[in-house]
């Protein structure tokens, strides 16, 4: 068995691509330098990331996949599960060999596995879309937090850039402990110091802007006299809104 | 804002939640500089009601006064209902403010008729003309358009909206008469003419200037009450497709009756006709995603959808001559056919047969529903167990959704022995 040990970021990942052609020795399982290597190692090798071998990877990339395949890997990326990086790996070394492009064989394990990735990622950057919900502050500005199962922070502040261009506020991910903020012109990261100022996923009162709470029950009034009683279907309602983000939506607080 | 606002949301609400149109869809619009918002093509559904259904916009009445008698409707001037106004400042800040807060796509206003149908127009005209102008909103706005409003006040609202609606309600004019006294299809039909002419003169405009104005660029919609009239299937799809003939005719909405009123011209009803609706959403699909025509899902001899089934199998199952569908030569518009192949997989088989032969195991990995699938393909492996060997009647059998009300529906009622008043 072949074994590459990387330092599991993106970059390292395609550096282990090059370091693969160099050597003519593909790997079967992709390792964290210092995890623990199975018994049997025909051989092992640990990916130096290097930028220059990056780039070779990602410009030839560029040359044979079209641009939303190469979106896709970077989604699949963010998706941090478990395997994801083999998936990657062999997807990348299938569209270097192959002599036409594999963008739409689905009928590929990998191929297929790359698009339910990206699929994965992609409903999660859109649940933020729907489900993020801001808490106006004494400040001005505006806070949401939020706990996506997948990384998509980063994906997610291009919308809110485009629809929420002429406030600041802030998404923050309280799970990952990290954040953006937007200053009306640029977004920058950002990291909370004292997190009391958060309660079960909603901002504490006396930080709230002074009519934040009567916005706050007139959506709810109004998201509770909006359902047709003869029509109840709570399953249905559970299967669009999934109950993890429940605790950061104010009409289901 | 004042604190009785709480209350008109409550009262306004009800009153306009029976309206069933929630999409933010039709139209992409970027961020421009000092204006707030954007609008998506998809639509962004922001929250589910417990009836499952979707919140995109805030869908509100302006008023639920109404001169108007409807019979199947909640506002009617007879019924005793708590009434109220928002003036139009009370609106807008609302939608503005749920708005920043990302509750919202945008607004979707209604009204009921205060004095005559322009009066209405003009109200809600001010709404929507100060929330673009003076208030800079750049997300979606859907407007009812009222039934009878004249051609400038039409006009002016594709200026501002992004989708305009006039219901239809009932799909027959005799029935409408009979419901509705105040409403005729001339009054339903003329702003909806007015709508169609301002999508395809403001189309006509862009390609000489491409910076002539849009005019509803997200098009127009109308909404059908199903199962409070005697009208079936035939007539409500037959009515649906010469709609999305129109230039500019989005979604035709369908809304299940539901008993608000106690009036004789009614039928009584235990519950909504929810699968009929639901069945008749699936046909409205096959009409505009599968390539099928309306004479194909209902015929004189079908002039009702199969409850049991859904309307695609149905048709399978009454034209075995179609089938085994080869999945690997088929053309696109044959395999959006078989049941249990919808358009996602039946793109992904289209755009992945040209690699490699696909076998019924690949087929389940990409997504087809292969319980029901299977009697319908081939794909050059050993001999399938097809519709001609396990008959249609047997499928239809074993593939009809189990239902747990062995009551019939309301579509069976005897709509002839109501009493006519």
């Amino acid at each position: 068995m072949n074994v590459f040990f990387y330092d599991k970021s993106f970059e390292g990942l395609l550096s282990a691509v090059f370091d693969a052609y160099a050597r003519k020795k593909f790997p079967d399982l992709l390792l964290e330098k210092g995890d623990v290597p199975p018994l049997l190692v025909e051989y092992s090798h640990e990916v130096v990331t290097c930028p220059e071998k990056t780039e070779r990877v990602w410009s030839g990339l560029r040359k044979k996949l079209p641009k939303l395949v190469l979106t896709q890997l970077t989604y699949a990326w963010l998706s941090e599960t478990a395997g994801s990086d083999e998936v990657i790996f062999r997807y990348i070394r299938k569209a270097f060999d192959k002599p036409h492009c594999i963008a739409t064989d689905f009928n590929d394990e990998d191929v297929l596995s790359l698009k339910k990735l990206t699929q994965k990622v992609s409903k999660e950057v859109q649940y933020l879309a729907m489900f993020i919900r801001f808490q106006r502050m004494a400040d001005g500005i505006y806070f949401a937090p939020v706990a996506p199962v997948y990384n998509v922070l980063p994906l997610a502040t291009g919308h809110l850039v485009d629809r929420f261009s002429d406030q600041r506020w802030i998404v923050y991910d309280e799970g990952r402990k990290y954040g953006y903020y937007y200053n009306q012109k640029t977004v920058m990261e950002m990291a909370l110091d004292d997190e009391s100022s958060l309660q079960n996923g909603r901002l504490r009162e006396d930080l709230m802007a002074g009519d934040e709470k009567l916005f706050q029950d007139l959506w709810k009034r109004y998201f509770k006299t909006l359902t047709i009683k003869e029509r109840m279907n709570r399953k249905l309602q559970r299967q669009h809104m999934p109950q993890r983000y429940w605790k950061y939506i104010t009409e289901k607080q | 804002m004042e604190k009785d606002v709480l209350k008109k949301i409550e009262v306004l609400t009800a009153s306009a939640k029976y309206d069933i149109s929630c999409a933010s869809s039709g139209t992409t619009r970027k961020s421009q500089p000092g204006k707030l918002g954007s609008t998506s093509g998809w639509g962004i559904c922001h929250s589910f009601t417990e009836d499952g259904r979707c919140v995109s916009l805030l869908k509100i009445m302006l008023t639920n006064y109404c001169i108007f008698d409807c019979a199947y409707c909640i506002n009617r001037k007879s019924n005793d209902i708590p009434r109220t106004a928002l003036t139009p400042q009370e609106l807008i800040d609302l939608t503005m403010e749920f708005y920043r807060r990302n509750y919202i796509e945008g607004l979707f206003i209604s009204s009921g008729i205060m004095r005559n149908p322009d009066y209405t127009m003009e109200r809600m005209l001010k709404v929507v003309k100060d929330l673009r102008t003076v208030h800079r909103f750049n997300g979606y706005i859907h407007m009812k358009s009222i039934p009878g409003a004249s051609r400038e006040l039409v006009q002016e609202a594709g200026l501002y909206a992004d989708r305009l609606s006039v219901n239809i309600e009932i799909p027959t004019e005799q029935n409408l008469k009979l419901l509705a006294p105040d409403k005729s299809y001339e009054s339903i039909y003329r702003p909806m003419g007015y709508i169609q002419q301002g999508v395809l003169e403001s189309a006509e405009e862009r390609r000489k200037y491409r910076s002539a104005p849009r005019f509803a660029p997200a098009g127009q919609s109308t909404q059908m009450i199903v199962g409070a009239t005697s009208e079936n299937d035939q007539t409500i799809l037959g009515l649906s497709a010469a709609l999305y003939q129109r230039q500019g005719m989005k979604r035709v909405y369908y809304s299940g009756y539901i008993p608000i009123n106690n009036d004789r011209r009614l039928p009584v009803v235990k519950e909504a006709p929810l699968v009929r609706e639901n069945r008749l959403y699936q046909a409205d699909w096959l009409m505009r995603f599968y390539q099928f025509g309306v004479n194909e899902i209902v015929d004189e001899q079908h002039p009702n959808l199969d409850l049991d089934i859904d309307p695609k199998l149905s048709w399978a199952l009454r034209h075995p001559e179609a089938f085994p569908v080869d999945v690997n030569t088929a053309d696109y518009a044959q395999i959006l056919r078989i049941p249990g192949i919808g358009v996602k997989s039946a793109q992904l088989i289209v755009a992945s047969r040209k690699y490699s032969r696909l076998t019924a195991q690949s087929l389940a990995k990409i997504g087809v529903v292969m319980k029901r699938a299977q009697y319908f393909i081939t794909c050059h492996e050993l001999p399938m167990y097809t519709i001609h060997e396990a008959t249609p009647g047997y499928l239809r059998e074993l593939l009809s959704e189990k239902r747990t009300d062995a009551l019939p529906q309301q579509l069976y009622f005897p709509f002839s022995q109501s009493v006519v008043v």
